[in-house]
């Protein structure tokens, strides 16, 4: 599990940089790259929280509040006070660790549901903030006019441009996690998941790592709130709600939580799912929803990246 | 095995991604994204089922100038992302003439800027002035309309309404869903305006069970009228409460989303003697014959309560004309988005739609005023005009 | 109108949050009783309560049936939906972890919500007081009929359940699969059908919530997840698997929410008490009257 292989990573950064073309050519795909950089946004997301939840073991149900963080800072900023998007960018990141160690060192002492309660509450408590103070953060109707990204003049103002932006900013954050993965920090992470007791009498700070994986992991989800900020031009509250949180976690329970690549396949697959494919359902939609989510996790408990280990079974046989 | 078949599901719901809908060849093609699930379907789904209705009833009359109309819709579930992306949709790979929708002002103003950088028009159906109102630039957006009227229109005349009255001690009470604050931020902007005291300003939540403590607070002010500002179960749960207080002696006004029949109904009796500014489409039968209205409001009411065999919503009213105002544009001008835009703006001065008679101009793109509301009061388990 | 006076006002903000807190309490016992047997949160819960609530509507309002024969009816039905959650999205799961088995449990809550979508429609509904809707006056504070019946039905849940641990073999059975599975299993409990009779439970008293409330508060197919973030919340609140702990953990929350949204700011009232019980968990990491043992179990 700690070993990631060189040659998927390649495979998939190639795939990710011809696909804008590859889409152009398959008729009624033309605007699947404006739904990956959605799923990019959202990569940037499950990539902290898999790293938190996967290898450290803590649950966290408010990460909708720290994208929203990311968001508002962006937003409010920048309409506002006319800063630079850029600097709104790292302010916004630097906010949410902020709060996010505010939050975490209390919270993180808790375990199990108590923790899961103690950040859906921050969530929440954060939601009703940006839905009520509506001087600051313009209440349900939201923000508009947030302007685009550019660097020294040139605009990201396209579908593909922005697409290459965000995927950027995605690949640069995997290939840290997976650096975090790999070295000592990453086999203590893993030390805490299976054993703190035992963590800690050989002489790992438990709960300075937890802490800092929460802050890289609120960090994460800053920089997707501001990009997706700047993506849409527009935010309003329930983009950042409870189930937002939800939604998360169940993209790293289906893509498998105990892999770094089930992060990335989880964030897919929800994204096709609520905003594309599940269309076809109509009025059942829904329940469509919750019926494949109940079958991957009934049928495969490790979630989507744990197919292969499957098929391998399978040619075995 | 049953991992195989998990696994096969699961690539056939991959495969069902590419399956590429077949379009028709000779047709007019409307776009619309409405909230017909979620915690606005309240809006978005009569919003769709009059939308597919009315694009029926054109089909099964001809169609438009022998195309027929193939309306596309898509639901939002009142997400802005979900909105953004499904409009880009319908703008570049259905290729649409025109978009309707989204039904909530947030969804909206998340759209907004793709109808200007795609040049296609673009009718809302949702409340705030400022989905068609650039305060920025000070002029109307040049390619975003709205049907609904604003919540400036309502709370005008609900303040009218009361100032005829004699009351300007009154207290606000509203959902901290997008539909109340939007009304909560007018009551409180216009109120100067109108002399209007408010002595309480109190809010709950869309999903609260009561709110006994709110009015609680309230009767302890002694306002001389409460105006509530809320959508959905809780703008009955609070009659009921208002009912149960004794508190039936000061006044209480609905915003406009009380305009449902079955709001008076699940209220049991707590709804008497409410107030509420309505669109002329939730009072068609009331309607004296001479009101301009009476003809177009009582077809649909009767057409819509015929195909679906369930009351009537006033938020189908909207894309009623937004659609009908698309379909004379597409009459005249054919699919050209431009050309559409240019006669929305030009040439539908005088439209009898479900919400009022439009009178879209360079400088309104909304084109109703507050005549758009009547201002209506519940008698004896009905609807009467107030006086 | 007569004059409200501020001791009147207070009395309001107490019994109103009693009452909601009440609904939260019977939510915060629904989760008690699935968690002690199998430590897994249900967050379908919620919707046991819509069900009770719509169910009734149609067996009580649609169908015409009398109150006496609706509501044990509806607790039935609400009952059997309980028992098919556990068959089809628990006990199917080979290898359960606490995020699967909280994943499976929202699965299975949107499932039922589209289901009840479907069924019901999007609309509310209402179905009658037990015995009408005459408020009582008590110090200047009014009382509706129904709030006594959402009470009255709490404590007789609480006495029920009390006999059920205290004093019936199949009880007692329950509390020690509670205690140790594995122990319980050795001495001949089958513990598939304690977890099985554990969702039956914990969905029967979230239909009774179900039907107490609905004449209150009007019931509609999405109002479940609401219930079971607070519910969630009082049972962390008092303390995991406490019963005592549930019931005053749902009443405090209410009851802040009351005086929150009267004394305070309306709009922050659901801020105040989730504050209140950060602040509480910061303090006592296992809840008011919830073990340290119970807080210190399995990892993610």
């Amino acid at each position: 599990m700690l070993r990631i292989g060189k040659l998927p990573i390649t495979f998939f950064a190639l795939f990710i940089i011809v696909f804008p073309w590859i889409a152009r050519v398959i008729p009624g795909i033309g605007h699947y790259p404006d739904l990956l950089i959605f799923a990019g946004i959202y990569c940037l997301m499950t990539m902290g929280l898999s790293l938190l939840l996967g290898y450290t073991g803590q649950i966290s149900l408010g990460q909708a509040a720290f994208y929203g963080i990311g968001a508002y800072v962006s937003a409010i900023l920048t309409t506002t006070y006319g800063l630079n998007p850029w600097l709104c960018m790292i302010i916004g990141m630097i906010v949410a660790a902020i709060v996010a160690i505010m939050v975490g060192v209390p919270a993180l002492k808790l375990r199990g549901h108590y923790l899961a309660m103690a950040t859906l509450a921050f969530g929440i408590i954060v939601f009703i903030i940006f839905n009520e103070e509506v001087e600051w953060t313009g209440g349900p109707d939201g923000m508009s006019g947030i302007p685009g990204l550019s660097v020294f003049g040139f605009n990201f103002d396209t579908t593909e441009k922005y697409y290459y932006l965000v995927w950027f900013f995605v690949y640069a954050a995997f290939i840290f996690t997976i650096n975090v993965i790999q070295s000592r920090s990453g086999r203590a992470l893993r030390a805490i998941h299976a054993s703190e007791a035992a963590s800690n009498a050989m002489g790992i700070d438990v709960s300075r790592f937890k802490i800092m994986v929460f802050v890289y992991s609120a960090i994460l989800a800053s920089l997707a709130g501001s990009l997706y900020a700047h993506r849409l031009n527009f935010i309003n509250p329930t983009t950042f709600d409870l189930f937002f949180s939800i939604k998360l976690l169940i993209m790293i329970a289906l893509g498998g939580m105990h892999d770094i690549w089930g992060a990335i396949i989880g964030a897919f697959l929800i994204t096709f799912l609520s905003f594309e494919w599940l269309h076809f359902f109509g009025e059942f939609e829904v329940i469509v929803y919750g019926v494949i989510l109940l079958l991957i996790i009934i049928f495969l408990p490790h979630g989507l990246a744990g197919i292969p280990h499957i098929v391998k079974g399978w040619l075995r046989r | 095995m049953s991992k195989k078949i998990t696994v096969l599901v699961l690539v056939c719901l991959f495969g069902i991604g590419v399956v590429i809908t077949p379009a028709l060849a000779d047709s007019y093609k409307i776009g619309a994204v409405f909230a017909v699930t979620g915690r606005a379907s309240f809006l978005g789904d009569p919003e769709k089922k009059t939308a597919v209705m009315v694009a029926d009833q054109i089909n099964k009359a001809g169609g438009i100038g022998g195309k027929k109309l193939e309306l596309i819709v898509y639901d939002t579930e009142g997400d802005a992302t979900k909105a953004n992306l499904a409009v880009k949709k319908l703008i570049n790979q259905d290729k649409v003439c025109a978009v309707i929708g989204p039904s909530l002002s947030g969804t909206s103003m998340a759209v907004v800027p793709l109808a200007a950088q795609y040049k296609t028009p673009l009718i809302s159906v949702a409340a705030s002035y400022k989905i068609t109102w650039d305060d920025k630039a000070n002029k109307a957006r040049h390619w975003v309309f709205k049907t609904p009227q604003t919540d400036t229109m309502a709370v005008e005349a609900i303040y009218t309404h009361l100032k005829k009255r004699g009351i300007n001690k009154i207290a606000i009470m509203s959902v901290t869903s997008g539909f109340g604050k939007s009304g909560h931020g007018e009551l409180v902007r216009l109120a100067p305006q109108y002399g209007m005291n408010i002595v309480a300003d109190e809010f709950y939540g869309p999903k609260d069970t009561d709110m006994t403590a709110q009015l609680t607070k309230v009767k302890g002010l002694a306002p001389k009228a409460i105006v509530n500002w809320s959508i959905g179960p809780t703008q009955v749960v609070i009659l009921r409460n208002w009912k149960d207080l004794g508190m039936t002696s000061i006044p209480f006004y609905q915003s406009h989303g009380f305009g449902s029949r079955k709001n008076i109904e699940l209220a049991a009796g707590a709804a008497e003697g409410v107030y509420t500014p309505l669109g002329a489409i939730n009072v068609a039968e009331i309607l004296p014959t001479s009101h301009v209205q009476k003809n177009v409001t009582m077809q649909f009411f009767n057409d819509y309560s015929a195909r679906y065999k369930e009351p009537l919503s006033s938020f189908g009213g909207h894309s009623w004309d937004a659609m009908h105002m698309v379909i004379k544009a597409l009459r005249a001008v054919g699919c050209n988005r431009t050309a559409i835009r240019d006669f929305l703006e030009n040439n539908t001065a005088g439209f009898v739609g479900q919400h009022g008679v439009f009178n879209y101009s360079q400088k309104d793109h909304i084109g109703l005023d507050k005549d758009a509301f009547l201002m209506i009061v519940v008698k004896n388990g009905d609807w009467a005009l107030a006086q | 109108m007569e004059k409200i006076t501020f001791a009147s006002q207070l009395m309001q903000y107490l019994i109103t949050g009693l009452t909601v807190g009440s609904i939260y309490a019977m939510v915060a016992i629904g989760f008690n009783i699935i968690y002690n047997v199998t430590e897994i949160i249900n967050f379908a819960q919620g919707e046991f309560v819509m069900l009770g609530g719509l169910i009734m509507v149609f067996l009580h309002v649609a169908a015409g049936l009398p109150l006496l024969a609706a509501f044990p009816l509806t607790i039935i039905l609400v009952t059997l939906a309980g028992m098919l959650l556990d068959r089809l999205a628990i006990s199917p799961i080979r290898q359960p972890s606490v995020l699967t088995l909280i994943i499976a449990t929202i699965g299975a809550s949107i499932i039922i919500k589209g289901i009840a979508m479907f069924i019901w429609g999007k609309d509310p509904f209402d179905l009658p007081a037990f015995s009408g809707r005459n408020p009582i006056h008590l110090m200047g504070a009014v009382i509706q009929p129904q709030y006594l019946w959402v009470g009255g039905f709490l404590i007789i849940i609480v006495i029920l359940l009390t006999f059920f641990f205290e004093k019936t073999i199949i009880g007692k059975a329950m509390s020690a699969c509670a205690e140790n599975p594995d122990a319980a299993s050795l001495v001949g409990i089958n513990v598939k059908h304690m977890i099985l009779l554990s969702f039956s439970l914990s969905a029967a008293i979230g239909a009774v919530a179900g039907i107490t409330i609905t004449p209150i508060s009007l019931m509609e197919y999405d109002r479940g997840a609401m219930l079971a973030i607070k519910g969630f919340g009082a049972v962390v609140l008092g303390g995991l698997g406490s019963f005592p702990g549930a019931i005053l953990g749902g009443l405090i929350l209410g009851t802040i929410e009351s005086f929150g949204a009267g004394l305070i700011h309306s709009g922050y009232k659901d801020a105040f008490a989730l504050i209140v019980l950060l602040a509480v968990l910061f303090i006592r990491p296992s809840g008011l009257l919830g073990s340290v043992e119970v807080s210190k179990f399995k990892r993610f």
